[in-house]
């Protein structure tokens, strides 16, 4: 007897009841909690779905950096004391909702069960793009990021400067330039302390060798580069390293790395190899590595930054 | 073809669990989280789509998966605006709810220290 259907029925049934959890919990710790265990249920889905780099991803960046965005939200806006004070909707709008929900969960399910079969596929360019002039990278995925749609890639680093960028701007006007608020409390625990010191060399092993085996096995920048941030995080925590002014100039040259090198290289492509964003063959695996470490360091940088928030005045947490 | 089948009740049911919070509920972190759980349901539905398109021996499409790989991350930033944005709220207003009929803490000044 197999008893695959039943785990995978199993998950689901995790998923969708840890999902659920955090629409009704009582309190917003709780929801928040829950929404973590969700992010890390959902990467094993993706794992089903034979999609290693993107359970990697969900794991680091679903699960893990936003779990502690939402934490560091929830003691900033001292949830306990916010509690909203709006009166709850009546049960009739609730059922209404909760029947309008249903509806479009169970249309959306039947729109994906009755997909025509022969799925339209871009498969083949993209294992083409892999092994073709353009890479030779092991990873499809990796090939798909860094060659064959590129400028999309370069484009999200961008969208990832723009979150920084909107971040500090809801700052107070008289905190700018200022570092953000720390991460925890001035004397932070000792079992927290031996944490910071001990995890992240480890970690950050660990993500350098995700980064730099992404180019053949499931892995990459991305994943790498949140294994990084969340090292950083850790040692925030701590207190042993606190957030950097947010107009060091270090800070900003880190966060613009990855999308500049990228343009650089995607321009020069464009008179070397005949297109915008070509490599030249016999460089491509040497200039992709290049430009994934500069966008390493850029994902590692901003992902910290876009959790400590904009810039506070000293002694405001 | 189990595996996407419960894949499929998975992302729809994520879709719509995400929704009913997104509109019920009055926080809005909890919206945020309800968002959030939109936004993982329809990037299951790319993952589906990638593994129905496995072809030239690949067993998935690789160009949906890097697309969530890429979304998770965008994701990721659009939450963290959405954060900040709302605990600015709370330090100006004292509150984070979304009813303008309910009574401000303070107007005008700000409740900064």
């Amino acid at each position: 007897m197999n008893v695959q259907p039943f785990l995978d029925i199993s998950l689901a049934a995790l998923v969708i009841g840890v999902a659920l959890f955090t629409i009704i919990a009582k309190d917003e710790f709780s929801a928040v909690v829950a929404y973590v265990a969700y992010g890390i249920f959902l990467a094993i889905v993706w794992v089903r779905l034979y999609a290693p780099d993107v359970a990697l991803t969900e794991a680091a960046v679903g699960g893990g950096v936003t779990g502690v965005l939402l934490v560091m939200a929830g003691k900033r806006l001292d949830v306990s004391a916010t509690m909203v004070v709006a009166k709850k909707p009546s049960v009739a709008f609730s059922a209404f909702v909760a029947a309008c929900s249903i509806l479009l969960a169970g249309s959306l399910a039947a729109v994906i069960l009755s997909l025509p079969d022969a799925a339209p596929s871009l498969a083949p360019q993209a294992a083409a793009a892999a092994q073709g002039p353009g890479a030779g990278l092991g990873n499809p995925i990796t090939a798909v990021l860094m060659s064959y749609r590129s400028f999309d890639t370069m484009l999200e680093k961008v969208v990832l400067i723009l979150a920084v960028v909107g971040v500090w701007s809801v700052g107070a006007d008289e905190a700018w330039g200022a570092a953000p608020a720390p991460f925890g409390p001035a004397t932070p625990s000792d079992a927290l302390l031996f944490l910071a010191k001990t995890l992240p060399p480890i970690g950050g092993l660990i993500g350098v060798h995700i980064f730099w085996t992404g180019a053949d096995e499931p892995g990459g920048a991305f994943q790498g580069g949140a294994l990084l941030a969340a090292m950083w995080m850790v040692a925030m925590m701590a207190r042993l390293a606190d957030p950097p002014p947010i107009n060091s100039r270090w800070l900003r040259l880190a966060l613009i790395s990855g999308p500049a090198v990228f343009l650089a290289i995607g321009v020069a492509g464009a008179m070397l190899a005949g297109h915008f964003f070509a490599y030249p063959s016999a460089l491509a695996k040497p200039l992709i590595l290049f430009i994934e470490t500069f966008m390493l360091l850029s994902i590692a940088v901003a992902l910290p930054m876009l959790v400590a928030g904009p810039a506070a005045r000293k002694g405001v947490r | 073809m189990t595996p996407l089948i419960v894949a499929t009740l998975v992302a729809a049911s994520l879709v719509g669990i995400g929704v009913y919070g997104f509109i019920l509920h009055p926080h809005p972190l909890r919206k945020l989280l309800a968002f959030n759980l939109i936004g993982g349901g329809v990037f299951l539905v790319f993952g589906i789509v990638a593994r129905r398109g496995s072809a030239a021996g690949l067993p998935f499409d690789p160009v949906p998966q890097a697309m969530v790989i890429t979304g998770i991350v965008v994701a990721f930033a659009a939450s963290a605006i959405a954060i900040a944005i709302i605990v600015r709220l709370y330090k100006l207003e004292g509150g984070v709810d979304l009813d303008p009929a309910l009574p401000r803490k303070s107007d005008g000044e700000s409740t900064e220290s």
